[in-house]
């Protein structure tokens, strides 16, 4: 097969590895995490993790800033990662991502630089180093899972908490939107950007595949529920997950050379979307939400949706 | 002693299992699966975000944390969660 990383054959080598793709969603047995990490129970970044780990390989290396992947990997000298993890300070994933993977490509490496950081240490606080290794065309993948506020320091808001929801510094209900990283990210015009939902694993696993094998910066953009944040039990979180889905507080989609695809699951939902109620009622985070706010919620859904079947309609 | 004074200085973990202890301690209920309901579809074992269910659909209960989440995916209802006794 055709080195998909070499620049010549690009065009070629992703189209036959997308038609591989079609055909395979066969996930691999191979475990790169350890029974078990010490994330809470019905985690959902860890099952993410999981599959994150399934599609990029032992050849890989994660960069993790200051979030729930580096309190949860085990204590030391011990760890639950059975690939490598570089935990690095909050503002600097991207930037040291960014000097790894030079310094692989340099020595004439294929190893997956992956940046794996939560929305905290993407939407806030690591947005500018993030931004510069888009900006200088960096060959690494950025993940972010968002749970969608602090969660290891023990669910303070963050630029990823969505309006209305309460957390332990807005316990009146926040009363600013959710920030559009997607929009930000795709303001630098990466080859690949996508969303995911912890709740579709298999949807995870082929957009890290795909991910993986462009050259240049790409993103991937991953739903988290939390049982302890969101207020919810935690059997729930795959649930809950798939409701965001359904009731269009979450898009899945994929943009590949500027051109966005709207995911299967969220066509459906856009056709025949579920109450907005049912997702909001069974998080506590939500409690006592007025409806004004899920008006305005219901409206910002709305207008999200136009905005990107429009975009998908364009050639 | 083979690593040289400086590598023995750097913060490396080495991975190993039950890096966080076992963690089926923690748990308040337990999966009990009904081996005639269920119909081997493999979802619990996809789902599960310890990967404490394997491939056979064997629950290790040493870190199975008891989340529920398998037993709430579970499209034929073959897993209940039952209260663990002291």
């Amino acid at each position: 097969m055709i080195d998909p990383r070499s620049h010549g054959a690009l065009g070629r080598s992703i189209h036959n590895h997308q038609q591989e793709l079609n055909t395979i969603p066969e996930i691999p047995k191979e475990k790169y995490i350890l029974k078990c990490t010490s994330a809470c129970a019905g985690c959902s970044d860890s099952l993410a993790l999981r599959y994150v780990l399934k599609a990029a390989g032992p050849d890989t290396v994660l960069v993790v800033p200051a979030c729930c992947t580096s309190v949860i990997q085990g204590t030391y000298p011990n760890t639950a990662f059975n690939v490598p993890v570089y935990n690095i300070a909050f503002a600097s994933a991207a930037a040291c991502a960014s000097g790894m993977s030079n310094a692989f490509r340099a020595a004439g490496k294929k190893t997956n630089v992956i940046a794996y950081a939560g929305d905290g240490g993407t939407l806030d606080i690591g947005i500018q180093a993030m931004s510069g290794a888009f900006e200088r065309g960096t060959d690494f993948l950025y993940i972010c899972y968002d749970n969608e506020a602090y969660g290891n320091t023990g669910m303070q808001r963050s630029g990823g908490t969505p309006l209305g929801a309460r957390t332990t510094t807005t316990p009146a209900g926040k009363t600013e939107g959710k920030k559009d990283i997607d929009a930000i990210i795709a303001a630098h015009d990466p080859p690949y950007q996508a969303t995911a939902c912890a709740a579709y694993p298999q949807d995870i696993f082929k957009k890290v595949k795909k991910a993986l094998t462009f050259r240049g910066p790409t993103f991937i953009h991953i739903l988290a529920p939390c049982p302890p944040g969101w207020r919810y039990s935690t059997e729930k979180s795959v649930e809950m997950g798939k409701l965001a889905v359904k009731s269009g507080m979450w898009v899945l989609y994929e943009r590949e050379y500027g051109k966005l695809t709207i995911g299967a699951q969220s066509k459906a939902a856009m056709k025949k979307p579920i109450a907005l109620e049912e997702y909001l009622a069974p998080q506590g985070r939500f409690k006592g939400i007025d409806t004004k706010t899920v008006e305005i919620l219901r409206q910002r859904i709305a207008k999200n949706y136009a905005k990107l079947q429009a975009e998908e309609a364009t050639p | 002693m083979t690593r040289n004074t400086q590598h023995d200085r750097l913060a490396i973990s080495r991975p190993i299992e039950g890096a966080a202890g076992k963690t089926g301690t923690w748990r308040v209920f337990r999966p009990v699966v009904d081996k005639e309901k269920c119909n081997a579809c493999g979802l619990c074992s996809t789902y599960c975000p310890d990967a404490a269910i394997d491939q056979d659909l064997n629950v290790d209960l040493v870190f199975c944390k008891g989340c529920g989440i398998c037993a709430n995916e579970c499209p034929k209802k073959a897993i209940a969660m039952v209260r663990e006794e002291k």
